[in-house]
C-alpha cells in the first residue's frame, strides 16, 4: 500500500488513485477534476487539481469534498501554493494533500499553505522528510498554520 | 537602523541550519543538482565561470560598522580579501568555496545578516533611495515600509516558487533614486487631497531583454493595506505568469498580455478576500518599524558659521572643495553634509572594494557618520551624516585609501555588471570597456564640463548593468563568436523615466572609447548652455549622434 505524510506521521494510504479512464470514480477513489465535475454521485470521491487548474470551480462544493489533491509535476511550478491558500480561506477543512514531485525541502511552506498531507513521488525518503516539516518554528507571515503575522504577536510594541 | 529581536535572528539562525543541512545531502548525492538549483540560489549562491558567487543581502541598502567589519573579515577568511557591491545594493564574493557558504551565513548571521531570497524565483531584497531618512526633497522616510515588506517577504511561504524573481523598490522623495519605474513592483510614497501619505501603487517595469516602464494600477492606497495589495499582486502573478518560458515569465509581460485594466482586475479582486485580513498592518507595527530610523543624536551646529568654514577650508585646499562640490550634498540639518564613497576609480572595477577598505569606511563611519554606511545601486557608499567640520579629515583618509575619486554622478562614475570575467552568461567583457572609458577620460575638468551623466554597462541583455537606463548605455552582444558592444542613448531612472535608443550597429572593444569620444564631443557641439546630454539629446533626438559616429567608423 503507498504511503505518505500525515499530520506529521507516516502512515498508509486507504485512497485509491487517480484512473483516467474511469468514466465514474467511486467513493474512496480521487478523481481529475474534469471526471469530478461531471460525476453525479460526488459523495466521498477525492479530486485532483493540476498546476492549470484554479481550484475556484471547487468552491461552492468545498464542505462535501472529502480530499483534494493539488499535484505537482515539478517541483519548480508554485502555483499550488496558491491554490492552496486560496482553498483553505474560501473555508476548506478536509484533507488537502501534495502530490508528485515536489521535494522535501519544500515541506515547511507546503505546510504553512495549508497541506496537510504530502505524498512524495519517491516513497523511500517520507521518514527522513519529516525533519523538514520543522526547518523553522518561527516565522514573519500569516499562515494556514499561524493565523497572526509576527507583527501582531511580537511581545510588546516599542513605546 | 533596524535591530533584530530574538524572533528575526531565530529565523536567520534556523534558515543557516536549514542550508548547512541541505548542503551537506547535496554533497554527500542526496540531493540532486536540479533540485539544489533553487535551494542554494534562494542562498545567494550562483555557480559562476571562476568559482561559485555569493550574493549577500543589505536590506534597502543599510548597513553599519559591525557589519562591514564582518563583511572585511569574510572577505580575508573565505574569499580573496575583495567584496563586490551590487547595482540592487546588495554585497557579493566572487571567490567563495560551496562547501563554506553554511559557516559564511552562519558568521554573517551573527552580525544580522544573511544571503536569503538574493537570487531565485522570489521576491527580492527591497530597495530603496540611499540618502533615505537624510534627503532634503523627501516626503517620508521609505526604510521603515521596506523594512516591513522585508519581514513579510522573508521566507513567505506561497511566493518562493515565483515564475521568476520578483523586485520590490520603494521611493519616498521628489527626485526618484531607487528607480521605481523599472521594478515588478514600485511604490511611492505620496500623499493624497487630504494630505494623508499613502502608496502609489506600480507594477511590471523591468530590465532585462524586454525593458519596461511600470504602468500604475493604485494611485492612492493607504499604508495600512500595504502587505495585503502586494499579496494580492503576487498571488496573480504566482497563478497566472508564464512559466512555459523564462524569458517571457516576469510580471511585466503578463500586465502587458492581460493590459494593465484587467491586471488591475483580478488583482482587486483577489485583494477582496485578503484586504483588512490579519495581515492588515496595524498602527503599532507602523511605528515599531518607524521607531527604528529615528533621526541619530545630532549635534546642534551653527548652519551658516559651519558653511563658512568649510568654504574657507575648500578655498585654502581646492582639491578639497572639488571632492566636497562632487561627492557631497547638502543635508536636511543644519551643518551637516552626505557623503558619497566614490568605489569608481580608474583601475579598479567598479563596486569593488578591498577588506582594509571596508574596515576603514566602517572606522570612518564611526567617527564621523553614527557608525551607518549606505549602498547604492550606483555601486557606490554613502556615509550619511557627517559634520560639516569633520569633512577634512574624513577626505584625507578616505582620499589615501583611493576612496576620494570626484566624479560622482559624472561620466567615469560607471554602473558595471561583472561581465564576461566573471560571469557564466556574459557575452562579452564588460569590465575592460569600463576601465578602457574611464582611463580616456581622466582629464576632469572635461569630465565636469559635460556635467550629470550616467553611463552604465552589461555584459548580456539580463541587463544587471542597467544599460537601457544609463543616459549612454552599453551592451555587449556577441556577433559570431566574437564580443561586440552595442550603445544605446537616452535612457534614464528618473521620475521621467525612458529606455534608451540602439544606436545602430555595433562595435568592437577595441572602439569603444572613440565611439564614445564622439557622442560626448557631439554633444558638446549641439548643447545649449547649461543643457545636460539627456536634455539634449531629448532635444535633437538620436540622429545627429548617430550620423557623426558612424561617419568616423566608416
Ligand atoms: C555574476 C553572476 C550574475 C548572474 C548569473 C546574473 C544573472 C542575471 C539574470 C539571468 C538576469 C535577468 C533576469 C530577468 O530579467 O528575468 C539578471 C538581471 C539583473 N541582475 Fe544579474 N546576474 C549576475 C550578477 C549581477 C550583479 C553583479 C549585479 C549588480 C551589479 C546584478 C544585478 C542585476 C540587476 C539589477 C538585474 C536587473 C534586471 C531586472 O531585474 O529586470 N546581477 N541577472
Ligand atoms: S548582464 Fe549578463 S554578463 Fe552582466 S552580470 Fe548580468 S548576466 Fe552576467
Amino acid at each position: 500500500m503507498p504511503r505518505l505524510i500525515k499530520d506529521g506521521a507516516v502512515i498508509d494510504d486507504r485512497w485509491q488513485p487517480i484512473d483516467l479512464d474511469s468514466d465514474a470514480p467511486r467513493a474512496g477513489q480521487i478523481a481529475s477534476l474534469e471526471q469530478w465535475l461531471n460525476l453525479a454521485d460526488k459523495a466521498g470521491t477525492g479530486v485532483q487539481l493540476e498546476p492549470a487548474e484554479e481550484p475556484d470551480t471547487l468552491f461552492p462544493h468545498l464542505h462535501e469534498i472529502a480530499l483534494i489533491v493539488i499535484n505537482f509535476p515539478v517541483f519548480t511550478d508554485g502555483r499550488g501554493f496558491s491554490y492552496a491558500r486560496r482553498l483553505r480561506e474560501h473555508g476548506y477543512r478536509g484533507e488537502l494533500r501534495a502530490g508528485g514531485h515536489f521535494i522535501r525541502d519544500q515541506l515547511t511552506y507546503l505546510r504553512r499553505c495549508g497541506f496537510d498531507a504530502f505524498q512524495m513521488a519517491d516513497e523511500s525518503g517520507l521518514e527522513a522528510a519529516l525533519a523538514s516539516l520543522s526547518d523553522f518554528t518561527e516565522f514573519y507571515q500569516a499562515a494556514e498554520d499561524q493565523p497572526l503575522p509576527l507583527f501582531r504577536r511580537r511581545a510588546e510594541p516599542t513605546s | 537602523m533596524y535591530i533584530y529581536d530574538q524572533y528575526d535572528q531565530k529565523i536567520i539562525d534556523q534558515r543557516v541550519a536549514q542550508f548547512r543541512d541541505q548542503t551537506v545531502r547535496f554533497l554527500a548525492g542526496q540531493i540532486s543538482e536540479t533540485e539544489f538549483l533553487p535551494l542554494r540560489l534562494q542562498n545567494g549562491l550562483y555557480l559562476q565561470r571562476q568559482a561559485p558567487m555569493l550574493r549577500i543581502a543589505v536590506p534597502y541598502g543599510l548597513m553599519n560598522s559591525t557589519q562591514l567589519r564582518k563583511l572585511a573579515e569574510i572577505t580575508r577568511v573565505y574569499d580573496k580579501g575583495y567584496a563586490h557591491i551590487s547595482t540592487r545594493q546588495n554585497v557579493q564574493l566572487n571567490w567563495p568555496a560551496l562547501e563554506e557558504v553554511p559557516d559564511i551565513l552562519a558568521e554573517l548571521a551573527t552580525v544580522q545578516m544573511h544571503a536569503i531570497q538574493t537570487s531565485g524565483n522570489c521576491v527580492r531584497n527591497t530597495t530603496t533611495d540611499q540618502f533615505a531618512g537624510v534627503a532634503c526633497d523627501e516626503l517620508e522616510d521609505p526604510r521603515p515600509y521596506c523594512e516591513i515588506i522585508r519581514q513579510w517577504s522573508t521566507l513567505h511561504p506561497e511566493f518562493a516558487f515565483l515564475p521568476r524573481k520578483f523586485k520590490i523598490a520603494v521611493c519616498g522623495s521628489t527626485e526618484d533614486r531607487a528607480a521605481i519605474h523599472h521594478h515588478d513592483i514600485g511604490l511611492e510614497l505620496l500623499a493624497n487631497a487630504q494630505g494623508e501619505i499613502g502608496l502609489k501603487v506600480l507594477v511590471g517595469g523591468g530590465l532585462g531583454r524586454t525593458p519596461a516602464i511600470g504602468s500604475v494600477i493604485c494611485d492612492w492606497l493607504d499604508k495600512r493595506h500595504m502587505l495585503t495589495y502586494l499579496e494580492a499582486i503576487l498571488r496573480v502573478y504566482n497563478k497566472h505568469g508564464r512559466r512555459d518560458n523564462k524569458f517571457k515569465a516576469r510580471i511585466k509581460i503578463l500586465v502587458r498580455a492581460m493590459g494593465v485594466d484587467a491586471f488591475r482586475e483580478a488583482v482587486e479582486q483577489e485583494w477582496s478576500t485578503l484586504k483588512d485580513g490579519p495581515t492588515t498592518l496595524t498602527d503599532e507595527a507602523l511605528e515599531r518599524a518607524r521607531s527604528f530610523f529615528d533621526a541619530p543624536d545630532y549635534a546642534v551646529i551653527d548652519g551658516p558659521a559651519a558653511t563658512a568654514e568649510l568654504d574657507a577650508a575648500c578655498e585654502r585646499d581646492p582639491i578639497f572643495g572639488n571632492w566636497v562640490k562632487r561627492n557631497t550634498l547638502s543635508h536636511r540639518m543644519a551643518g551637516y553634509r552626505i557623503v558619497t564613497v566614490s568605489l569608481k576609480s580608474t583601475g579598479y572595477a567598479p563596486g569593488d572594494i578591498t577588506a582594509e577598505q571596508l574596515e576603514l569606511v566602517a572606522e570612518l563611519a564611526d567617527l564621523y557618520s553614527f557608525g551607518e554606511i549606505r549602498s547604492t545601486h550606483e555601486q557606490n557608499l554613502v556615509l550619511g551624516d557627517v559634520p560639516m567640520a569633520q569633512l577634512y579629515p574624513l577626505w584625507q583618509r578616505l582620499q589615501a585609501a583611493g576612496l576620494a575619486t570626484p566624479n560622482i554622478g559624472y561620466l567615469t562614475d560607471i554602473i558595471c555588471c561583472p561581465g564576461g570575467d566573471y560571469c557564466s552568461l556574459a557575452n562579452a567583457k564588460s569590465l575592460p570597456v569600463a576601465e578602457a572609458i574611464q582611463a580616456r577620460f581622466d582629464d576632469l575638468d572635461y569630465v565636469y564640463d559635460l556635467g550629470p551623466l550616467e553611463l552604465n554597462i552589461s555584459g548580456c541583455m539580463n541587463a544587471c548593468g542597467h544599460h537601457h537606463i544609463g543616459h549612454i548605455g552599453i551592451l555587449g552582444v556577441d556577433k559570431k563568436g566574437e564580443e561586440y558592444y552595442q550603445v544605446c542613448l537616452g535612457g534614464s531612472q528618473s521620475k521621467e523615466a525612458s529606455i534608451g535608443k540602439i544606436l545602430g550597429p555595433s562595435f568592437k572593444q577595441e572602439a569603444m572609447p572613440d565611439v564614445i569620444d564622439t557622442i560626448l564631443s557631439t554633444y558638446v557641439t549641439l548643447r545649449q548652455e547649461e543643457e545636460s546630454f539627456l536634455d539634449t539629446y531629448r532635444r535633437v533626438g538620436i540622429d545627429p549622434f548617430k550620423e557623426r559616429v558612424y561617419a568616423q567608423a566608416h
